[in-house]
């Protein structure tokens, strides 16, 4: 199917301070957007794309400049696709604190005339979408047909459900979750200490320095994407396939395995911003909406209105079926409008990501309920 | 034939229909393409829930437009609450599950009454399949003895005993047959058992 071909990002400038989950405040803020499609006349029709740890605004599409750069969910946005842009206006925001243009650690904190680094303060799940809920207003929209996320952009949707629960009609959370497992901030804390402990981080300001701490975000990533893969998938694809066919009794690379990874994790830390990545993780492990209600998640999302999809993938043991159960159930006790699919897909977490036929006429098909709704209330 | 190829809701299901309360809170346990319960969404202004272990049942469900849960009957229904549902349905399901008294348990658990349909063993067709040593196959169990989906034959008398053993207590029971009630002989000349059960 085609892409929704040339995009360009936009950047809106937010004067008034935001202030944090943490305490702190931003003092002015600028996001980073894209939208595709077409705002309609009652402004009925916007869907909100949240992103994940590694992504940004550029959802779908490719850049005049750049036409090697696809959008990271093209394969699901755009004319005619599973959220087709010939019948919704689709907006991707970067996200604060990230490095694809919105206000981040690399920028200049207006207190010191430096570049933030390591003081750019936390953000939270919620502040993101605080800051998000501004650009939509500045836009006109008062309410979201949809707002839908995977992983850490499912976070962002379910974040939105309870923050503003008037501002959408749908909320789309696929492979995502509540609250992170033990498992998964142990994950994450190994990728902070692996960019905390290289000698290039200079405690956050490696700007000043001139360098980057690339060996810890290598690393990071490294453990990133292993967790991201199922084992099958991984088994599958590599195997214990030898680059050149023998071992070679020293600590270079020996297995394909080894070689992906690190090439993954050059790439990576080729652009991706070390205090970005620290600043993620630590959303990702502070959100939790169920702790302001003892726990208890149900109460969490009683002031929900939305409706509600969610998906989960079978090999996903990062964010496991058993996380959009847990979900889907507290839903069900408040007697909200949910479905629930399990695909069943063999590429563990990624797969969210990735084009798989079930999946995305899953996603089609409520899309298609989501704009009946529309005509409904036209 | 599926519901979904056939324009109206089939008959069997129409007569269901009738016994479920306007405004009822719905569980369709097995709800296949969701015609049921899209359509007593549609004339009785129920609300709830489908439940559906097939990815095409899933996605024709979807597209049906009731809420559906992928999940696995056999596991349970420990996603919803007791007493949550005023209504749990489950068509011409029951008959493929493996841990039918369990799941049986669970329905009486999370609803105030339970409508249970599945095809009569003893429907004489049936009855004479087997007198001539054959397994039967018919309109209500089509399938051939190595490939049948359904692994529990039972007979509208068979059910009653399970249904009180459960605690479930039988309110209605009636033999379909193309969707209409069989009043002489219902267990002879039903195909389709219908029950009512409240506790």
């Amino acid at each position: 199917m085609a892409s929704i071909g040339i995009v360009s990002a936009q950047a809106m400038h937010f004067a008034d301070p935001l202030p944090l989950q943490g305490g702190a405040s931003i003092a002015g803020y600028t996001l980073m957007y894209e939208t595709y499609g077409t705002l309609n006349a009652d402004k009925s029709n916007a869907v909100l794309v949240c992103h994940a740890l590694n992504a940004s605004h550029h959802v779908a599409g490719v850049y005049a400049d750049e036409p090697n750069n696809v959008g990271w969910w093209d394969n699901m946005v755009g004319p005619g696709k599973s959220l087709d842009t010939d019948r919704f206006f689709v907006i991707g925001i970067n996200n604060l604190g990230s490095c694809f243009g919105s206000t981040g650690p690399m920028h200049t904190n207006p207190a010191t005339g430096k570049p933030y680094g390591a003081d750019f303060p936390v953000v939270t799940v919620e502040d993101w979408v605080n800051a998000q809920a501004r650009l939509i207003e500045a836009l006109g929209i008062t309410q979201l047909a949809a707002v839908m996320g995977g992983s850490l952009g499912g976070m962002q949707a379910l974040a939105w459900s309870t923050l503003y629960p008037d501002w959408l009609r749908h909320c789309i959370v696929i492979a995502s979750t509540d609250k992170l497992s033990t498992q998964n901030i142990a994950f994450n804390d190994v990728a902070r200490q692996a960019i905390l402990t290289d000698p290039d981080f200079h405690g956050g300001d490696f700007y000043a320095h001139g360098v980057v701490p690339k060996r810890g975000l290598r690393v990071a990533r490294m453990i990133g994407h292993i967790t991201y893969l199922s084992n099958d998938a991984m088994a599958e694809k590599f195997g214990r396939e030898l680059r050149s066919g023998e071992y070679h009794y020293d600590f270079g690379i020996d297995f394909e395995i080894e070689s992906y990874l690190r090439y993954q994790g050059d790439k990576f830390s080729e652009y991706f911003d070390a205090n970005t990545y620290l600043l993620i993780t630590k959303a990702l492990d502070y959100f939790d909406p169920a702790a302001a209600h003892d726990g208890d998640l149900t109460r969490a999302l009683a002031g929900t209105k939305a409706k509600f999809l969610l998906a989960s993938f079978t090999t996903d043991w990062r964010f496991s079926p058993e996380c959009s159960r847990n979900i889907v159930q507290a839903l069900i006790k408040n007697r909200r409008d949910v479905s629930y699919a399990e695909i069943d897909a063999p590429h563990g977490h990624d797969a969210f990501l990735l084009e798989d036929e079930r999946y995305h006429r899953l996603i089609a098909a409520y899309y298609d309920r989501i704009w009946q709704d529309l005509g409904r209330k036209a | 034939m599926t519901p979904q190829e056939s324009a109206t809701l089939r008959a069997d299901l129409a007569f269901i229909a009738n016994w479920v309360k306007q405004g009822a809170h719905v569980l369709d346990v097995g709800c296949g393409d969701g015609a049921m319960l899209a359509h007593l969404q549609a004339a009785k202004h129920c609300t709830g829930y489908g439940i559906e272990i097939e990815d095409d049942r899933v996605l024709a469900s979807t597209k049906n437009g009731i809420n559906v849960i992928q999940h696995d009957m056999n596991s349970g229904l420990g996603l919803f609450p007791d007493g949550a549902f005023d209504t749990v349905l489950c068509l011409s399901a029951l008959q493929m599950m493996e841990n039918v008294e369990g799941v049986l348990k669970d329905i009486a658990r999370v609803g105030g009454e339970a409508i249970v349909s599945f095809p009569n063993f003893a429907f004489w067709t049936h009855r004479l399949s087997l007198l001539c040593g054959r397994m039967p196959v018919s309109k209500s169990l089509p399938y051939e003895w190595y490939d049948t989906p359904n692994l529990r034959c039972a007979t509208i008398g068979d059910f009653s005993e399970l249904a009180n053993h459960v605690g479930l207590r039988v309110l209605d029971c009636v033999a379909l047959k193309d969707g209409k009630p069989v009043h002489f002989l219902p267990n002879l000349r039903g195909s389709l058992a219908v029950f009512r059960l409240g506790k």
